[in-house]
């Protein structure tokens, strides 16, 4: 361990210059000592802290572009409309402008995925973490991990191409695009986002709380169950974090499989478009650069991270209840 | 393996990437920007690929598939030489154009024949006119025009399932424009895509499918489809090379456009670039399964470009059915 | 006595229920990416080869290759992985160790889930807004590489406070008492044990940000680009250029999904086997944080 820096300049033994010969043109005087270690811890200190605020300006940038963007469509559209119309056609000579088909296409998507992934992904981190042997541990991570490097174009087609098919003939008369398909196959994209996460939680949560646990005779699951996971929950949330976020945040896979056609409804084994789809269609499509209808991604792209805001407020504020100090 | 070895094997990669990228990357001549739809991708990218053949890397092009309203935008501000455009230029663009006062030549290059395609094994269907297809794809049919013996008696009462373009496409504003008389007019609730692979797979899947698709995507499926011909008001014409140069297959043949920037266009490569495409857009057009104009639209064009005629020759919104002469015959403005 | 036995019996049968449960949970994330992998295989593995790696794209399906967009997703990641690494393990310690516990840091918290959500495209058009037009600096692999930065950044940092939060305070006491200060101890106690989960972070991260088609198109990558960027030397001093930053440029993804919407059937075989390098390129980018992770785990004694 380093300690030994801890200590101001002082005897400068061989060993220490021998290892570390720059020491041997160390300051003095009033450069010396503790006020330039107070100084780079300050300045170490402040780098950091713009490192954390990188983040802050992110989202000012984000939210800013948006909103920016978005006025002038607010201006033709009254925010009444947008909330509560039924229809999203902003694109069709007779348009309108109701946000709620999308936002239920990206609902019902997210919690198709969700029920895939966070079963899944639970399980699979808990049994890595708990049970498995080491070396299959290490061997199986990575390789789960790899699930997130498949081009999300792959994924898409998979879902069209495959899934869809297998679907049709377990659920006769399933359209040709419907959210299931994309809803099963973002599942399965964000098992490593769960259980790659989660695991590092519980791996490392102290071997001796699992000792104590199984030296009352519990068995794996039960101290798995009862002392490793309560102990990593801080973990595990986050790991659950980032897989909704992706969910939610997936554009591609729905574009492909999930149909372009927005459509009010909760039943995922329609098609229907997510918001996401729908920006991604918009701006990379024909449509000129001023028209409502391009402007309509930004008040679209809004909405979906006050969603998002609103959802990570709630669990935040759950995982504050729920929060261990050990 | 130790700190040694490892430092060897990093060295000797380093020097083979060196020696590699030293060897490919030497050219450092002028680039010509496009970008734009990506519809009309695969023909630039034809014609750029042939250009940097034939000047033996001594000009390079780049293309980009932003979308046509990306493109536009881009082409607006002056970032990119040539605009791949699936539709004529819109007023608000214009706009912008003139705001930054760029002047534009506008030439058609080739055709996209939208084909109506249904499932082999449809028996019923031979010709289609545009009263039928108005009425299965007008807003009023949402809902209600849902089988076969809707649109005409004698079709079998069977489920009718459309598939068709995404409302963002230039594919869907000009079949709209065309078929129902009102750019963007459609019903609803048919199964839209913006994949054209998924729309040919969806109509071969479905006995009683009916489906727009480009010309591009038909002819390498025709084992998989049936094209349907179109009476536009002068009897039944199916889509093919012939009948869309001839004109006849019409309104459902749509041109595809470039648009130069004027001032790009002073430099002398952007120059040789140009008259290269409009020289050989016919024959690379045909290569990616698109349709060329008639002889004399290229030449047209080449004339307009030589005289320096810049504009746009439909006035800031599409117009459907119109032959390319029709359209070369009209004095660009700006 | 006996109730004593059956409990301990049913507990030891759930137990080994979970274990078996376990697996085959374990196995469905396996298998369905070897499902993936045969699939693409089947199409394109024997597309990959040579020419297919050392060719321009071009028209004709059996010439077109890869070698402008490995170059240009190889290069993209370099800036994204130098550029969200340190910044996101830099921001994850200050919030963790640093900040005061305060309303404002719950916000960044929040804050930070939410941009993990955002889509990716957003984060494009917001690239082209500021990188592109703003700060100038074109339509070119640095924009790429700082958009996909700034996109993968709320993962790592989440990832790393996550790890750093999972190291016992007990460690953090022993190297204050040892007269340590808080940057001595985050630098050389911390960090070392938390870098297995910050190695997952940037693993999730960066195999995202390879993958990503729509902000890049959006932000000027280009679909047909038949040279490569000039190569990051020069004959003259000082002998180190940065050009190749300011180049345009393609990636894989991108060349993928323009094949694949593509009619022939030629081209989707192209698209499977540029699918296999891409995912080949990522295990080798990443191959380097599962090392990392391996050895340090191994170190994780408590």
């Amino acid at each position: 361990m380093n300690i030994i820096k801890a200590r101001a300049p002082g005897p400068l033994t061989p060993s220490v210059s021998r290892a570390r010969p720059w020491l041997r043109f160390r300051p003095t005087g009033a450069m010396s000592g503790r006020r330039v270690q107070r100084f780079r811890e300050r300045a170490i200190e402040s780098l950091l802290f713009l490192a954390a605020f990188s983040s802050v300006v992110v989202t000012v940038g984000l939210v800013g572009i948006l909103a920016y963007e978005s006025i002038p469509f607010f201006r033709r559209v009254p925010l009444s409309e947008f909330l509560t119309d039924r229809l999203w056609t902003p694109l069709f000579a007779d348009p309108h402008f109701g946000i709620l088909p999308l936002v239920a296409g990206t609902l019902v998507t997210t919690a198709v995925a969700l029920v895939v992934a966070v079963p899944i992904g639970t399980i699979t981190a808990i049994y890595l973490s708990e049970y498995a042997p080491h070396r299959m541990r290490e061997a199986v991570k990575p390789f789960l991990e790899l699930l997130t490097a498949v081009p999300t174009v792959v994924y898409g087609y998979f879902a069209l191409l495959v899934v869809t098919p297998a679907l049709q003939r377990l659920i006769p008369g399933l359209p040709g695009f419907s959210m299931l398909s994309a809803g099963l196959v973002i599942g399965i994209m964000i098992v490593p986002y769960v259980s790659s996460v989660s695991e590092d939680a519980m791996r490392a949560v102290p071997m001796a709380i699992r000792e104590g646990s199984y030296a009352m005779g519990a068995t794996r699951f039960q101290t798995a169950v009862r002392v490793v996971v309560p102990s990593a929950l801080s973990g595990i949330a986050a790991a659950y974090v980032l897989g909704v976020s992706r969910a939610i945040g997936e554009t591609m896979v729905v574009a492909i499989a999930a149909g372009m056609q927005p459509n009010l409804t909760w039943n995922p084994m329609e098609p229907a478009a997510t918001i996401t789809a729908f920006i991604v269609q918009v701006s990379l499509g024909d449509l000129p650069h001023g028209s409502v209808g391009y402007q309509s991604i930004f008040a679209a792209g809004l909405t979906l991270m006050a969603m998002t805001f609103v959802f990570n407020l709630a669990g935040h504020l759950l995982r504050r209840r729920f929060r261990e100090v050990y | 393996m130790t700190k040694k070895r490892w430092l060897i094997v990093a060295v000797m990669v380093i020097i083979t990437v060196v020696a590699l990228w030293s060897g490919a990357g030497a050219q450092q001549g002028p680039v010509v920007r496009v970008d734009g739809s990506s519809t009309v991708f695969p023909v630039t990218e034809a014609v750029a690929e042939e250009f940097q053949k034939a000047k033996r890397g001594a000009v390079r092009v780049t293309v980009g598939i932003s979308g046509t309203g990306g493109g536009f935008k881009k082409f607006c501000r002056g970032e990119i030489d040539l605009q791949d455009a699936s539709r004529p230029i819109l007023s608000e663009e214009m706009t912008a154009c003139a705001k930054q006062g760029i002047r534009y030549y506008e030439l058609p290059i080739a055709y996209d024949a939208l084909t109506l395609a249904v499932n082999p094994s449809n028996s019923w269907v031979r010709s289609l006119t545009i009263t039928d297809l108005k009425k299965m794809w007008e807003p009023a049919a949402q809902g209600k025009i849902t089988r076969w013996n809707q649109v005409r008696p004698e079709w079998p009462d069977a489920p009718l399932k459309l598939f068709g373009a995404g409302a963002d496409s230039g594919t869907f504003d000009y079949f709209t424009e065309a078929v129902v008389g009102k750019a963007k007019a459609s019903r609803g609730d048919y199964t839209a895509s913006e994949d054209d692979n998924s729309l040919v797979q969806g109509i071969a899947a479905d006995k009683h499918a009916l489906g727009y698709i480009p010309f591009a995507y038909f002819e390498p499926n025709k084992g998989k489809l049936k094209a349907v011909a179109i009476d536009g008001g002068k009897g039944p014409v199916m889509p093919s090379l012939d009948n869309v140069v001839r004109g006849t297959y019409t309104p459902l043949s749509r041109p595809l456009f470039i648009y130069v920037s004027a001032k790009s266009a002073a430099r002398p490569e952007v120059k040789e670039f140009v008259n290269f495409y409009l020289r050989n857009a016919a024959k690379l057009a045909q290569q990616v399964k698109y349709l060329p104009l008639p002889e004399r639209a290229y030449a047209i064009g080449q004339e307009r470009f030589e005289k320096g005629e810049t504009g746009t020759a439909f006035g800031g919104h599409a117009e459907v059915g119109l032959p390319v002469e029709e359209i070369l015959k009209r004095q660009p403005k700006q | 006595m006996g109730d004593l036995k059956t409990l301990i019996t049913r507990r030891k049968r759930f137990d080994a229920g979970f274990r078996a449960a376990g697996l085959v949970a374990t196995l469905v994330g396996v298998l369905i990416l070897l499902a993936l992998l045969v699939d693409l295989a089947a199409d394109g593995l024997a597309r990959v080869s040579w020419q297919f790696l050392t060719s321009y794209p071009s028209r004709f399906a059996a010439e077109a290759g890869i070698l402008s967009a490995w170059v240009g997703t190889s290069l993209v990641m370099l800036i994204t992985a130098l550029a969200a690494v340190p910044l996101g393990v830099a921001a994850g310690v200050y919030l963790e160790e640093y900040a005061r516990k305060t309303w404002l840091t719950d916000l960044i918290e929040i804050n930070l889930a939410n941009l993990a959500g955002v889509p990716s495209i957003v984060y494009g058009l917001m690239a082209l807004g500021i990188f592109v037009y703003q700060l100038r600096l074109g339509q070119s692999i640095l924009t790429a590489g700082l958009t996909l930065a700034l996109l993968v950044l709320p993962i790592v940092i989440i990832a790393s406070r996550e790890a750093i939060r999972a190291v016992p305070g007990s460690i953090r006491e022993a190297a204050y008492a040892l007269g340590a200060t808080k940057w001595q101890m985050v630098r050389d106690h911390l960090l070392p044990y938390s870098l297995g989960g910050i190695a997952t972070g940037v693993i999730i991260g960066l195999s995202r940000a390879i993958g990503e088609t729509a902000p890049l198109v959006t932000i000027g990558a280009l679909a047909f680009i038949a040279f490569l960027p000039p190569a990051p030397w020069q004959p003259a001093f000082p002998f180190v250029s940065f050009e190749w930053v300011k180049s345009p440029f393609t990636v894989m993804p991108i060349q993928m999904f323009n094949w694949i919407s593509r009619p022939q059937q030629e081209f989707h075989v192209n698209a499977a086997a540029a699918g296999l390098v891409l995912i080949a390129m990522t295990l080798v980018m990443n191959g380097l944080a599962v090392y990392l992770r391996y050895r340090f785990r191994r170190r994780v004694t408590w």
